[in-house]
Protein backbone atom coordinates (compact mmCIF):
# COMPACT_ATOMS: atom_id res chain seq x y z
CA UNK A 1 0.00 0.00 0.00
CA UNK A 2 2.67 2.34 1.35
CA UNK A 3 4.49 1.45 -2.26
CA UNK A 4 1.67 3.07 -3.88
CA UNK A 5 1.65 5.91 -2.37
CA UNK A 6 5.28 6.31 -3.06
CA UNK A 7 4.43 5.07 -6.69
CA UNK A 8 1.66 8.16 -7.16
CA UNK A 9 3.56 11.05 -5.79
CA UNK A 10 6.90 9.82 -8.39
CA UNK A 11 3.91 9.87 -10.63
CA UNK A 12 2.78 13.28 -9.32
CA UNK A 13 6.43 14.84 -9.62
CA UNK A 14 7.35 13.31 -13.07
CA UNK A 15 3.62 14.69 -14.56
CA UNK A 16 4.26 18.19 -12.71
CA UNK A 17 8.23 18.40 -14.70
CA UNK A 18 6.63 17.03 -17.70
CA UNK A 19 3.78 20.25 -17.81
CA UNK A 20 6.11 22.61 -19.01
CA UNK A 21 6.87 20.94 -21.72
CA UNK A 22 3.37 19.44 -22.77
CA UNK A 23 2.16 23.37 -22.50
CA UNK A 24 4.93 24.28 -24.95
CA UNK A 25 3.57 21.69 -27.58
CA UNK A 26 -0.35 21.96 -27.13
CA UNK A 27 0.06 25.88 -27.37
CA UNK A 28 1.83 25.38 -30.35
CA UNK A 29 0.46 22.91 -31.89
CA UNK A 30 -3.04 24.43 -31.51
CA UNK A 31 -2.22 28.48 -31.96
CA UNK A 32 0.12 28.13 -34.27
CA UNK A 33 0.17 25.18 -36.72
CA UNK A 34 -3.36 24.59 -36.11
CA UNK A 35 -3.80 21.14 -37.23
CA UNK A 36 -4.97 17.89 -35.19
CA UNK A 37 -2.09 16.02 -33.72
CA UNK A 38 -1.98 13.34 -36.03
CA UNK A 39 -3.05 10.07 -34.17
CA UNK A 40 -3.45 11.78 -31.55
CA UNK A 41 -5.07 8.74 -29.31
CA UNK A 42 -1.64 6.76 -29.60
CA UNK A 43 0.24 9.78 -29.13
CA UNK A 44 -1.36 10.08 -26.25
CA UNK A 45 -1.39 6.79 -25.12
CA UNK A 46 2.80 7.05 -25.86
CA UNK A 47 2.82 10.25 -23.40
CA UNK A 48 1.31 8.23 -20.77
CA UNK A 49 3.53 5.13 -21.19
CA UNK A 50 6.42 7.74 -20.73
CA UNK A 51 5.17 8.94 -17.68
CA UNK A 52 4.38 5.57 -16.00
CA UNK A 53 7.22 4.24 -17.25
CA UNK A 54 9.35 6.95 -16.28
CA UNK A 55 7.73 6.90 -12.82
CA UNK A 56 8.44 3.38 -12.26
CA UNK A 57 11.85 3.47 -13.24
CA UNK A 58 13.17 6.87 -10.98
CA UNK A 59 10.90 4.40 -7.99
CA UNK A 60 13.02 1.40 -8.95
CA UNK A 61 16.27 3.24 -8.83
CA UNK A 62 15.41 4.83 -5.32
CA UNK A 63 14.55 1.71 -4.30
CA UNK A 64 16.85 -0.80 -5.39
CA UNK A 65 20.47 1.06 -6.63
CA UNK A 66 20.82 4.24 -5.90
CA UNK A 67 20.64 3.46 -1.56
CA UNK A 68 23.49 0.58 -2.31
CA UNK A 69 25.46 2.28 -4.80
CA UNK A 70 25.97 5.23 -2.58
CA UNK A 71 26.87 3.35 0.68
CA UNK A 72 29.11 1.41 -1.36
CA UNK A 73 30.69 4.85 -3.28
CA UNK A 74 31.01 5.74 0.82
CA UNK A 75 33.03 2.66 1.71
CA UNK A 76 35.08 2.50 -1.31
CA UNK A 77 36.60 5.78 -0.36
CA UNK A 78 36.77 5.39 3.05
CA UNK A 79 40.11 5.88 4.33
CA UNK A 80 39.67 2.38 6.47
CA UNK A 81 38.91 0.85 3.06
CA UNK A 82 41.60 2.33 1.18
CA UNK A 83 44.64 1.99 3.67
CA UNK A 84 43.51 -1.64 4.94
CA UNK A 85 45.50 -2.85 7.91
CA UNK A 86 48.90 -1.68 7.38
CA UNK A 87 49.23 0.70 10.11
CA UNK A 88 52.69 1.93 8.92
CA UNK A 89 51.33 4.20 6.27
CA UNK A 90 48.73 6.40 7.16
CA UNK A 91 48.86 8.57 4.04
CA UNK A 92 47.27 7.37 0.97
CA UNK A 93 49.25 7.95 -2.16
CA UNK A 94 47.27 7.57 -5.76
CA UNK A 95 47.56 3.95 -5.79
CA UNK A 96 46.10 2.84 -3.06
CA UNK A 97 42.83 4.14 -4.70
CA UNK A 98 42.90 1.19 -7.72
CA UNK A 99 39.57 -0.28 -6.40
CA UNK A 100 38.18 3.45 -6.73
CA UNK A 101 39.02 3.78 -10.13
CA UNK A 102 37.75 -0.06 -11.16
CA UNK A 103 34.47 0.67 -9.71
CA UNK A 104 34.56 4.48 -10.94
CA UNK A 105 34.70 2.82 -14.85
CA UNK A 106 32.21 -0.36 -14.17
CA UNK A 107 30.16 2.00 -12.70
CA UNK A 108 29.90 4.41 -15.63
CA UNK A 109 29.50 1.75 -17.94
CA UNK A 110 26.86 0.17 -16.54
CA UNK A 111 24.90 3.00 -15.37
CA UNK A 112 25.29 4.20 -19.22
CA UNK A 113 23.73 1.00 -20.70
CA UNK A 114 20.99 1.55 -18.55
CA UNK A 115 20.45 5.73 -19.54
CA UNK A 116 17.04 5.91 -21.19
CA UNK A 117 17.73 9.14 -23.25
CA UNK A 118 20.81 7.14 -24.73
CA UNK A 119 18.67 4.75 -25.38
CA UNK A 120 15.85 6.74 -27.12
CA UNK A 121 19.53 8.51 -29.40
CA UNK A 122 20.72 4.81 -30.24
CA UNK A 123 17.53 3.79 -31.21
CA UNK A 124 16.24 7.26 -33.48
CA UNK A 125 20.41 6.76 -34.96
CA UNK A 126 20.15 3.25 -35.94
CA UNK A 127 16.60 4.28 -37.54
CA UNK A 128 17.69 7.06 -40.07
CA UNK A 129 21.28 5.81 -40.49
CA UNK A 130 19.51 2.48 -42.11
CA UNK A 131 20.90 -0.08 -39.83
CA UNK A 132 24.22 1.22 -40.62
CA UNK A 133 24.93 2.02 -36.46
CA UNK A 134 23.69 -0.34 -34.63
CA UNK A 135 21.82 1.07 -31.60
CA UNK A 136 23.85 -1.35 -28.83
CA UNK A 137 27.09 -0.80 -30.42
CA UNK A 138 26.88 2.86 -29.96
CA UNK A 139 25.97 2.30 -26.53
CA UNK A 140 28.51 -0.05 -26.11
CA UNK A 141 30.66 2.50 -27.08
CA UNK A 142 29.60 5.58 -25.15
CA UNK A 143 29.36 3.38 -22.37
CA UNK A 144 33.01 2.56 -22.40
CA UNK A 145 33.90 6.56 -23.12
CA UNK A 146 32.35 7.32 -19.71
CA UNK A 147 33.99 4.51 -18.20
CA UNK A 148 37.58 5.97 -19.01
CA UNK A 149 35.96 9.27 -17.74
CA UNK A 150 35.19 8.93 -14.68
CA UNK A 151 37.91 6.63 -13.86
CA UNK A 152 39.94 9.48 -14.86
CA UNK A 153 38.17 11.83 -13.25
CA UNK A 154 38.32 10.63 -10.47
CA UNK A 155 41.99 9.99 -10.81
CA UNK A 156 41.83 13.82 -10.56
CA UNK A 157 40.46 14.09 -7.66
CA UNK A 158 42.77 12.36 -5.66
CA UNK A 159 45.92 13.44 -7.44
CA UNK A 160 44.22 17.24 -6.84
CA UNK A 161 44.69 18.40 -10.55
CA UNK A 162 43.05 21.76 -11.84
CA UNK A 163 40.14 20.34 -13.41
CA UNK A 164 40.10 22.88 -17.16
CA UNK A 165 43.52 21.49 -18.30
CA UNK A 166 42.43 18.11 -18.69
CA UNK A 167 39.16 19.18 -20.27
CA UNK A 168 40.90 21.83 -22.34
CA UNK A 169 43.46 18.42 -23.70
CA UNK A 170 40.15 16.57 -24.14
CA UNK A 171 38.98 19.39 -26.19
CA UNK A 172 42.37 19.19 -28.06
CA UNK A 173 41.63 15.82 -28.81
CA UNK A 174 38.14 16.24 -30.01
CA UNK A 175 38.79 19.10 -32.75
CA UNK A 176 42.02 17.02 -33.86
CA UNK A 177 39.55 14.39 -34.58
CA UNK A 178 37.06 15.60 -35.98
CA UNK A 179 39.34 16.59 -38.64
CA UNK A 180 39.81 13.05 -39.76
CA UNK A 181 36.53 11.24 -38.56
CA UNK A 182 33.93 10.29 -41.35
CA UNK A 183 31.51 13.34 -41.65
CA UNK A 184 28.59 11.11 -41.00
CA UNK A 185 29.02 10.68 -37.44
CA UNK A 186 30.30 13.87 -36.40
CA UNK A 187 26.63 14.80 -35.24
CA UNK A 188 26.15 11.90 -33.55
CA UNK A 189 29.05 12.17 -31.52
CA UNK A 190 28.93 15.66 -30.65
CA UNK A 191 25.28 14.50 -29.13
CA UNK A 192 26.57 11.49 -27.33
CA UNK A 193 28.10 13.80 -25.14
CA UNK A 194 25.33 15.20 -23.63
CA UNK A 195 23.00 12.05 -23.31
CA UNK A 196 24.96 10.38 -21.46
CA UNK A 197 24.60 12.25 -17.76
CA UNK A 198 21.28 11.86 -16.78
CA UNK A 199 18.81 10.06 -14.73
CA UNK A 200 20.96 6.74 -13.91
CA UNK A 201 24.52 8.07 -14.22
CA UNK A 202 24.62 11.31 -11.99
CA UNK A 203 23.32 10.22 -8.33
CA UNK A 204 26.14 7.52 -8.40
CA UNK A 205 28.70 9.91 -10.20
CA UNK A 206 27.91 12.46 -7.83
CA UNK A 207 28.22 10.53 -4.49
CA UNK A 208 31.30 9.02 -5.98
CA UNK A 209 32.87 12.27 -6.63
CA UNK A 210 32.11 13.84 -3.41
CA UNK A 211 32.98 10.69 -1.19
CA UNK A 212 36.54 11.07 -3.36
CA UNK A 213 36.33 14.61 -2.17
CA UNK A 214 35.90 14.28 1.40
CA UNK A 215 37.96 11.67 2.71
CA UNK A 216 41.44 13.12 0.67
CA UNK A 217 43.03 15.42 2.82
CA UNK A 218 43.31 18.78 1.11
CA UNK A 219 40.26 18.30 -1.42
CA UNK A 220 37.03 20.31 -0.81
CA UNK A 221 34.24 18.37 -1.43
CA UNK A 222 32.20 21.56 -2.87
CA UNK A 223 35.16 22.42 -5.45
CA UNK A 224 36.27 19.04 -6.53
CA UNK A 225 33.51 16.46 -5.70
CA UNK A 226 31.92 18.04 -8.61
CA UNK A 227 33.60 18.01 -12.54
CA UNK A 228 32.59 14.37 -13.29
CA UNK A 229 30.07 15.19 -14.95
CA UNK A 230 31.75 17.26 -17.29
CA UNK A 231 34.50 14.42 -18.31
CA UNK A 232 31.61 11.86 -18.64
CA UNK A 233 30.33 14.11 -21.10
CA UNK A 234 33.36 14.75 -23.07
CA UNK A 235 34.93 11.30 -23.44
CA UNK A 236 32.09 9.38 -25.17
CA UNK A 237 32.49 12.07 -27.89
CA UNK A 238 36.02 10.41 -28.19
CA UNK A 239 35.11 7.49 -27.68
CA UNK A 240 32.32 7.35 -30.44
CA UNK A 241 34.86 9.34 -33.13
CA UNK A 242 37.44 7.03 -32.53
CA UNK A 243 34.88 3.93 -33.15
CA UNK A 244 34.06 5.04 -36.44
CA UNK A 245 37.72 5.48 -37.62
CA UNK A 246 38.35 2.26 -36.29
CA UNK A 247 35.37 0.86 -38.70
CA UNK A 248 36.91 2.78 -41.72
CA UNK A 249 40.04 2.08 -41.11
CA UNK A 250 38.92 -1.66 -41.12
CA UNK A 251 36.57 -1.51 -43.97
CA UNK A 252 39.17 0.29 -46.11
CA UNK A 253 41.62 -2.69 -45.67
CA UNK A 254 39.17 -5.35 -46.86
CA UNK A 255 38.13 -2.84 -49.68
CA UNK A 256 41.84 -2.61 -50.60
CA UNK A 257 42.39 -6.69 -50.70
CA UNK B 1 -3.81 -10.40 -28.40
CA UNK B 2 -0.97 -13.41 -27.53
CA UNK B 3 1.54 -11.58 -29.83
CA UNK B 4 0.94 -8.41 -28.23
CA UNK B 5 2.03 -10.36 -25.07
CA UNK B 6 5.34 -12.18 -26.67
CA UNK B 7 6.14 -8.53 -27.78
CA UNK B 8 5.58 -7.39 -24.69
CA UNK B 9 7.39 -9.93 -22.91
CA UNK B 10 10.49 -9.78 -25.41
CA UNK B 11 10.73 -6.40 -24.68
CA UNK B 12 10.81 -6.91 -20.73
CA UNK B 13 13.80 -9.40 -21.48
CA UNK B 14 15.42 -6.61 -23.45
CA UNK B 15 15.23 -4.28 -20.59
CA UNK B 16 16.77 -6.75 -18.25
CA UNK B 17 19.50 -7.35 -20.47
CA UNK B 18 20.22 -3.27 -20.49
CA UNK B 19 20.06 -3.47 -16.49
CA UNK B 20 22.35 -6.46 -16.00
CA UNK B 21 25.30 -4.80 -16.01
CA UNK B 22 24.73 -2.40 -13.05
CA UNK B 23 23.49 -5.44 -10.89
CA UNK B 24 26.42 -7.24 -11.94
CA UNK B 25 28.84 -4.35 -10.74
CA UNK B 26 26.90 -3.94 -7.92
CA UNK B 27 27.10 -7.82 -6.88
CA UNK B 28 30.44 -8.15 -7.26
CA UNK B 29 31.84 -4.82 -5.12
CA UNK B 30 29.49 -5.99 -2.38
CA UNK B 31 30.67 -9.63 -2.13
CA UNK B 32 33.95 -9.58 -3.93
CA UNK B 33 35.37 -6.36 -2.81
CA UNK B 34 33.67 -4.91 0.61
CA UNK B 35 33.08 -8.33 1.62
CA UNK B 36 29.50 -7.71 3.01
CA UNK B 37 26.04 -9.40 2.83
CA UNK B 38 23.08 -7.76 0.64
CA UNK B 39 21.28 -5.55 2.63
CA UNK B 40 17.36 -5.93 2.51
CA UNK B 41 17.04 -7.85 -0.21
CA UNK B 42 13.20 -7.93 -0.60
CA UNK B 43 13.60 -4.34 -1.01
CA UNK B 44 16.42 -4.57 -3.88
CA UNK B 45 14.16 -7.06 -5.73
CA UNK B 46 11.19 -5.46 -5.95
CA UNK B 47 13.11 -2.11 -7.15
CA UNK B 48 14.58 -4.46 -10.14
CA UNK B 49 11.50 -5.19 -10.71
CA UNK B 50 9.93 -1.70 -11.25
CA UNK B 51 13.02 -0.57 -13.27
CA UNK B 52 12.85 -3.34 -15.35
CA UNK B 53 9.21 -2.34 -15.96
CA UNK B 54 9.54 1.54 -16.53
CA UNK B 55 12.25 1.36 -18.71
CA UNK B 56 9.85 -1.26 -20.73
CA UNK B 57 7.25 1.70 -20.62
CA UNK B 58 9.41 4.54 -21.97
CA UNK B 59 10.24 3.09 -24.72
CA UNK B 60 6.83 1.86 -25.73
CA UNK B 61 5.71 5.66 -25.13
CA UNK B 62 9.09 6.52 -26.82
CA UNK B 63 7.76 4.99 -30.24
CA UNK B 64 4.86 5.61 -30.25
CA UNK B 65 3.97 9.61 -28.67
CA UNK B 66 7.89 11.62 -28.16
CA UNK B 67 9.20 10.39 -31.25
CA UNK B 68 6.24 10.96 -33.49
CA UNK B 69 4.93 14.19 -32.08
CA UNK B 70 8.61 15.71 -32.38
CA UNK B 71 8.67 14.85 -35.95
CA UNK B 72 5.60 16.08 -36.86
CA UNK B 73 5.86 19.15 -35.99
CA UNK B 74 8.88 19.40 -37.43
CA UNK B 75 7.14 18.75 -40.47
CA UNK B 76 4.38 20.99 -39.78
CA UNK B 77 6.73 23.85 -39.05
CA UNK B 78 8.78 23.30 -42.41
CA UNK B 79 5.68 22.87 -44.62
CA UNK B 80 4.55 26.28 -42.70
CA UNK B 81 7.30 27.75 -44.10
CA UNK B 82 8.15 30.32 -41.36
CA UNK B 83 11.30 30.93 -39.55
CA UNK B 84 10.23 33.58 -37.01
CA UNK B 85 7.34 30.38 -35.73
CA UNK B 86 10.09 27.79 -35.97
CA UNK B 87 12.78 29.85 -34.03
CA UNK B 88 10.37 31.07 -31.23
CA UNK B 89 9.23 27.72 -30.72
CA UNK B 90 12.86 26.10 -30.92
CA UNK B 91 13.33 29.26 -28.54
CA UNK B 92 9.89 27.96 -26.06
CA UNK B 93 11.24 24.36 -26.01
CA UNK B 94 14.93 24.80 -25.33
CA UNK B 95 14.01 27.51 -22.59
CA UNK B 96 11.11 26.23 -21.05
CA UNK B 97 12.02 22.42 -20.59
CA UNK B 98 15.08 23.65 -18.71
CA UNK B 99 14.00 26.46 -16.72
CA UNK B 100 11.90 23.89 -14.45
CA UNK B 101 14.26 20.86 -14.81
CA UNK B 102 14.53 19.59 -11.32
CA UNK B 103 18.33 18.56 -11.36
CA UNK B 104 19.17 22.06 -12.36
CA UNK B 105 17.05 23.66 -10.02
CA UNK B 106 19.45 21.42 -7.27
CA UNK B 107 22.86 22.37 -8.70
CA UNK B 108 21.41 26.31 -8.70
CA UNK B 109 20.70 26.07 -5.12
CA UNK B 110 23.58 24.25 -4.28
CA UNK B 111 25.87 26.85 -6.09
CA UNK B 112 23.77 29.77 -4.27
CA UNK B 113 25.22 27.92 -0.55
CA UNK B 114 28.80 27.73 -2.18
CA UNK B 115 29.00 31.38 -3.12
CA UNK B 116 27.27 32.26 0.05
CA UNK B 117 30.01 30.69 2.10
CA UNK B 118 32.73 31.65 -0.13
CA UNK B 119 31.40 35.18 0.55
CA UNK B 120 30.63 35.82 -2.91
CA UNK B 121 26.98 37.22 -2.68
CA UNK B 122 25.58 37.86 0.69
CA UNK B 123 24.69 35.21 3.38
CA UNK B 124 21.42 35.65 3.79
CA UNK B 125 18.05 33.96 1.99
CA UNK B 126 17.10 36.75 -0.18
CA UNK B 127 20.61 37.05 -1.97
CA UNK B 128 20.93 33.54 -2.38
CA UNK B 129 17.60 33.17 -3.91
CA UNK B 130 17.92 35.87 -6.79
CA UNK B 131 21.68 34.08 -7.34
CA UNK B 132 20.15 30.80 -7.84
CA UNK B 133 17.31 32.31 -10.16
CA UNK B 134 19.83 34.30 -11.73
CA UNK B 135 22.00 30.70 -12.44
CA UNK B 136 18.96 28.96 -13.73
CA UNK B 137 17.66 31.69 -16.29
CA UNK B 138 20.99 32.04 -17.49
CA UNK B 139 21.38 28.23 -18.21
CA UNK B 140 17.38 28.40 -19.04
CA UNK B 141 18.46 31.17 -21.96
CA UNK B 142 21.62 29.78 -22.94
CA UNK B 143 19.83 26.13 -23.99
CA UNK B 144 17.13 28.20 -25.78
CA UNK B 145 19.80 30.12 -27.50
CA UNK B 146 21.57 26.88 -28.62
CA UNK B 147 17.97 25.19 -29.74
CA UNK B 148 17.53 28.30 -31.72
CA UNK B 149 21.54 28.25 -33.30
CA UNK B 150 20.75 24.51 -33.93
CA UNK B 151 17.42 24.72 -35.89
CA UNK B 152 19.06 27.64 -38.01
CA UNK B 153 22.03 25.62 -38.75
CA UNK B 154 19.99 22.71 -40.05
CA UNK B 155 18.06 24.96 -41.70
CA UNK B 156 20.74 26.73 -43.67
CA UNK B 157 23.03 23.25 -43.59
CA UNK B 158 25.92 24.87 -41.85
CA UNK B 159 28.34 22.40 -40.97
CA UNK B 160 28.52 21.44 -37.27
CA UNK B 161 32.06 21.25 -36.59
CA UNK B 162 33.07 25.01 -37.07
CA UNK B 163 30.52 25.99 -34.53
CA UNK B 164 31.35 23.71 -32.03
CA UNK B 165 34.97 23.88 -32.49
CA UNK B 166 34.27 27.89 -32.19
CA UNK B 167 31.90 27.02 -28.72
CA UNK B 168 34.97 24.94 -27.67
CA UNK B 169 37.51 28.17 -27.83
CA UNK B 170 35.15 30.41 -26.27
CA UNK B 171 34.79 28.17 -23.56
CA UNK B 172 38.31 28.00 -23.12
CA UNK B 173 38.99 31.63 -23.37
CA UNK B 174 36.27 32.09 -20.80
CA UNK B 175 37.58 29.75 -18.84
CA UNK B 176 40.74 32.20 -18.36
CA UNK B 177 38.84 35.19 -17.47
CA UNK B 178 35.96 33.69 -15.79
CA UNK B 179 36.35 33.81 -11.54
CA UNK B 180 37.87 30.50 -10.75
CA UNK B 181 34.94 30.24 -8.02
CA UNK B 182 32.14 29.50 -11.47
CA UNK B 183 34.17 27.05 -13.44
CA UNK B 184 33.06 24.12 -11.60
CA UNK B 185 29.87 25.18 -11.63
CA UNK B 186 29.64 26.39 -15.37
CA UNK B 187 31.53 22.95 -16.73
CA UNK B 188 28.72 20.75 -15.03
CA UNK B 189 25.35 23.03 -15.70
CA UNK B 190 26.37 21.76 -19.40
CA UNK B 191 25.58 18.21 -17.89
CA UNK B 192 22.59 18.80 -16.43
CA UNK B 193 20.11 20.44 -18.50
CA UNK B 194 19.25 17.56 -20.77
CA UNK B 195 16.63 15.59 -19.07
CA UNK B 196 15.13 12.06 -20.18
CA UNK B 197 12.19 13.89 -22.28
CA UNK B 198 13.73 16.45 -23.41
CA UNK B 199 16.26 14.51 -25.43
CA UNK B 200 14.13 12.26 -27.37
CA UNK B 201 11.92 15.12 -28.41
CA UNK B 202 14.56 17.47 -29.23
CA UNK B 203 16.60 14.53 -31.54
CA UNK B 204 13.28 14.13 -33.22
CA UNK B 205 12.99 17.95 -34.17
CA UNK B 206 16.22 17.90 -35.20
CA UNK B 207 15.76 14.26 -37.90
CA UNK B 208 12.09 15.78 -38.62
CA UNK B 209 13.65 18.98 -39.43
CA UNK B 210 16.39 17.61 -41.27
CA UNK B 211 14.36 15.09 -43.73
CA UNK B 212 11.23 17.47 -44.11
CA UNK B 213 13.86 20.03 -46.35
CA UNK B 214 15.17 19.22 -49.15
CA UNK B 215 19.15 18.94 -49.88
CA UNK B 216 19.52 18.10 -46.05
CA UNK B 217 20.75 14.63 -45.09
CA UNK B 218 19.14 13.81 -41.58
CA UNK B 219 22.11 11.92 -40.37
CA UNK B 220 24.05 15.08 -40.37
CA UNK B 221 22.10 18.10 -40.08
CA UNK B 222 20.14 16.44 -37.79
CA UNK B 223 21.92 15.34 -34.81
CA UNK B 224 23.72 17.97 -33.49
CA UNK B 225 21.01 20.04 -31.12
CA UNK B 226 21.87 18.28 -27.49
CA UNK B 227 25.44 19.18 -28.50
CA UNK B 228 24.94 23.04 -28.40
CA UNK B 229 22.45 22.51 -25.40
CA UNK B 230 25.10 21.13 -23.20
CA UNK B 231 28.24 24.01 -24.53
CA UNK B 232 26.04 27.11 -24.55
CA UNK B 233 24.98 27.00 -20.95
CA UNK B 234 29.14 26.25 -19.91
CA UNK B 235 30.02 30.20 -21.72
CA UNK B 236 26.73 31.59 -20.76
CA UNK B 237 27.16 30.94 -17.11
CA UNK B 238 30.54 32.10 -17.18
CA UNK B 239 29.58 35.22 -18.39
CA UNK B 240 26.89 35.13 -15.41
CA UNK B 241 30.04 34.86 -13.26
CA UNK B 242 31.61 37.32 -14.97
CA UNK B 243 29.08 39.74 -14.51
CA UNK B 244 28.57 39.49 -10.54
CA UNK B 245 32.64 39.03 -10.12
Amino acid sequence: MSLLVEFLNTLKTTVVDVLPILSIILVFQLLVIRKPIHKVKQVGFGFIYVLIGLSLFLLGLEKALFPLGKLMAEQLTANEFILGNDTATTIATWSDYTWVYVFAAAIGFSTTIAEPSLIAVAIKAEEVSGGAIKANSLRITVAIGVAIGIALGSYRIVVGHPIHYYIITGYIIVVIQTFFCPKLIIPLAYDSGGVTTSTVTVPLVAALGLGLASTIPGRSALIDGFGLIAFASLFPIIAVMAYAQITQVKTHKKTNR
Amino acid sequence: MNQQLFVFFKALLGSCKDLLPIVLVIAFFQFAVLQQPMPNLGDIFIGLGFVVLGLTFFIYGLEMGLFPIGESMAQAFARKGSIWWLVTFAFCLGFGTTVAEPSLIAVAKEAANVAAIGGIIANDAQAQLDYANGLRFTVAFAVGFAIVVGVLRILRGWPIHYLIIGGYIMVVIMTSFAPTWIIGIAYDSGGVTTSTITVPLVTALGVGLASAIKGRNPMVDGFGLIAFASLTPMVFVMIYGMVLG
